[in-house]
């Protein structure tokens, strides 16, 4: 291994702890992180869906995206551009959110759960792989959304602005947003607005820096046999797993977890759409959060699919819950396969 | 020698393109990208496959020339 692939697992690790670390000080179980699940909150901060208990507005993704922007300023690597089939980009990004949250969670949290021992996650895990080892049969096929083009540093600069007024305006006036009360649900947990922001900026700069992405961890080892970003995927259930043992908090089971629900099968389905749509996408949703910093604007419209998709799983009972999934998530995650196969087959190029 | 443009794709397409160029031109190849990335994924790529890569760089553009080791 080289020492690059050791910085990977050292973030890996980073991220691992950060994320214990998050949980054990008021975030909801084994939720240290997720994109998708704290995205869906801010959706219902916002008032895109009016789930009472899942609305918070979570510093940890504004943390990420300036994290990542800052980071990548430093190294001169905030360059502006967009352009890359970003409507399609947006569609994908609303049935990737619905898979996870059929799923109940991203893939970040997806390793955070099986860290806590959630065997449900294990089993997300299996049904992430399948999906990613579908995404790659597409893209050996030739599928692409294209090339993106030079931006404005205005255009490359919008979305971090966007957080960084979020921010404010949730510090200066907290009551514009709804909030889950206490006792309400997962919205409710959280750590402190500072530790909260202090974590995501802190991975935002280290997972810029390493290119730490969900997806490509098992993609580039089914593609290419490279297999440096599995290992900090790994490092990240290993730190947890430890964290979890240290702090009392494993649990090995499918019965009782927290945020979880115990259907095999929507469980594994679920995380296939997420990890096929995040292999159309180019990257899991964090990468996207981290692109987005450096200025990338198919990456913030991919985003933006997430809010939208998160808005749409909860204003049409698509989400599952603690009991298990719904009729009208199933039929979802379904239409979501069928989307994910038109958009493939309509985007694929020669390449010789 | 071939030169693939390979600017613009998300990941890893670039790889993917490489992976391909290299199949049928086995001595070597050159490639573009825009961003340190795909130049770092690439490289990594090509190592692993036994090619010395050279990368230099252009108003922002990288090119990566791959040669058989």
């Amino acid at each position: 291994m080289t020492k690059k692939s050791w910085a990977v697992v050292a973030v890996g690790a980073v991220i691992g702890a950060v994320a214990v670390a998050l949980a054990a000080l008021g975030n909801p179980g084994n939720m240290g992180f997720c994109i998708a699940c704290f995205l869906r909150d801010i959706a219902g901060a916002t008032k895109l869906h009016s789930a009472a208990a899942v609305q918070y507005v979570r510093p940890e993704i504004i943390g990420l995206v300036l994290g990542a922007m800052i980071m990548a300023i430093v190294k001169k690597e905030f360059k502006p551009r967009g352009g890359s089939s970003p409507m399609t980009r947006f569609l994908i990004a609303v049935f990737v959110m619905i898979g996870a949250l059929m799923f109940l969670g991203c893939p970040l949290r997806m390793m955070l759960r099986i860290g806590g021992g959630d065997l449900n996650a294990v089993v997300g895990l299996v049904g992430f792989v399948a999906g990613i080892f579908v995404g790659t049969l597409w893209l050996r096929g030739g599928f692409s959304l294209k090339r993106t083009y030079q931006q404005s540093l205005t255009e490359g600069g919008v979305f971090p602005a966007m957080m960084l007024v979020l921010l404010l305006v949730f510090l200066l006036v907290p009551s514009l947003f709804a909030a889950t009360e206490a006792g309400g649900g997962p919205g409710a947990l959280h750590a402190a607005i500072l530790v909260s922001l202090i974590a995501g900026l802190l991975v935002g700069a280290l997972a810029q820096r390493t290119r730490f992405c969900t997806v490509a961890a098992s993609r580039d080892a089914i593609m290419f046999r490279d297999f440096d970003m599995l290992f900090g995927f790994i490092a990240v259930i290993v730190v947890c797993i430890i964290g979890n043992l240290i702090l009392g908090k494993f649990n090995l089971a499918f019965a009782g977890q927290p945020v979880a629900h115990t259907d095999g099968v929507w469980n594994f389905l679920g995380m296939a759409l997420v990890g096929w749509g995040s292999v159309l996408l180019g990257g899991c949703p964090l990468r996207q959060l981290i692109l987005a910093g450096e200025g990338n604007s198919d990456s913030a419209v991919t985003v933006t699919g997430y809010i939208v998709g998160a808005a749409i799983c909860h204003n049409f009972g698509l989400a599952s819950s603690a009991n298990g999934p719904t009729t009208n998530g199933m039929v979802m995650v379904v239409v979501g396969f069928v989307v994910l196969t038109i958009v493939g087959l309509l985007n694929r190029e020669r390449m010789d | 020698m071939m030169k693939i443009d390979a600017r613009g794709l998300a990941c890893p397409e670039p790889v993917v393109r490489t992976q391909k160029a290299i199949q049928s031109n086995p001595e070597g190849v050159a490639v573009m990208v825009d961003n340190m990335a795909s130049v770092e994924n690439i490289s990594r790529f090509a190592k692993a496959r036994k090619y010395a890569v050279e990368v230099t760089e252009e108003g922002g553009d990288y090119t990566l020339t791959l040669k058989k080791a």
